[in-house]
């Protein structure tokens, strides 16, 4: 069974709709896994509140726990659920309308200048 | 919430198929108005690329050729990585309509996912580092 894509996608949208949670991800991505003790140091958020974020991006599967030095569990951006998210995005970002009106243009103009040969070659486009 | 999987969108053209065939499927139409540049070998299987002056590029794979009334070719989603196997489908149909010609492009995959392809990707992307980033603590370590 494939896994529910409107699921995954949501859960990324809601866990980067808060601005404290859009700065632990972004701290995971630009320095790699780490610590709520070494994201408290980073960020300007209580090392409790760091860790409730760091609970819930785990449980939504954004974030993975695994062990680290001095048996400290250290956090890891998960890059599955963001790629379901930039998927939702691309279709949102997908523009047919800009090049359908470029080839009506393009047909219409070529009619046009075929039309008009001795005319000015309409060079509408610059 | 809704994972848009199709986008279409249908417009009357007051030109004959023949002619909107040939603007969608030669490497002058395609480089004319949807590219700066394009070149197509138009078959199924066949390559086809379109440019940008910007620098952009899309590969395009084609599908499906009947002309003059459908044209479908398969291209990556724009925004995912370069490596990633997940691909859209376009599908062009021309109908004549008295002198003209109701196009209609419907593109579709947005919302696939097969399980194997999410698990490669995650297991793939951290994993692809970790053991990279292991092998360089490895080469080191021996140094």
């Amino acid at each position: 069974m494939p896994p529910d894509i409107e699921a995954v996608a949501e859960q990324v949208f809601s866990a980067l709709a808060d601005p404290s949670r859009r700065a632990i991800l972004a701290a995971l991505a630009a320095g790699g896994p780490a610590t709520a003790t070494d994201l408290a140091d980073r960020l300007p958020i209580t090392r409790q509140a760091i860790a409730k974020h760091l609970a819930l991006l785990a449980e939504a599967g954004l974030v993975t726990a695994e062990p680290g030095e001095r048996r400290r569990v250290r956090y890891r951006l998960r890059s599955a659920p963001m790629q379901v998210a930039q998927q939702f995005l691309a279709a949102l970002a997908r523009d047919w309308d800009g090049p359908l009106a470029a080839l009506q243009d393009h047909l219409d103009n070529s009619v046009r200048t075929k039309g008009e040969h001795h005319a000015d070659t309409g060079d509408r486009d610059s | 919430m809704g994972f848009p999987d199709r986008i279409e969108r249908t417009m009357e053209l007051a030109h004959p198929p023949t002619k909107v065939w040939a603007a969608i499927t030669t490497a002058e139409g395609l480089g004319t108005w949807f590219g700066n540049k394009a070149t197509i070998d138009l078959r199924p299987g066949g390559a086809a690329r379109m440019s940008w002056t910007g620098g952009h590029t899309a590969e395009m794979r084609v599908e499906r050729v009947e002309e003059p009334t459908a044209f479908g070719f398969t291209w990556r989603v724009d925004g995912l990585p370069d490596d990633d196997p997940r691909r859209t489908y376009v599908e062009f149909t021309l109908e004549p309509v008295g002198a003209g010609t109701r196009l209609t492009v419907v593109e579709t995959g947005f919302a696939q996912l097969p399980e194997d392809i999410y698990r490669k990707s995650f297991d793939g992307n951290t994993q692809g580092w970790r053991s990279e980033l292991g092998e360089l603590v490895d080469y080191l370590d021996a140094a």
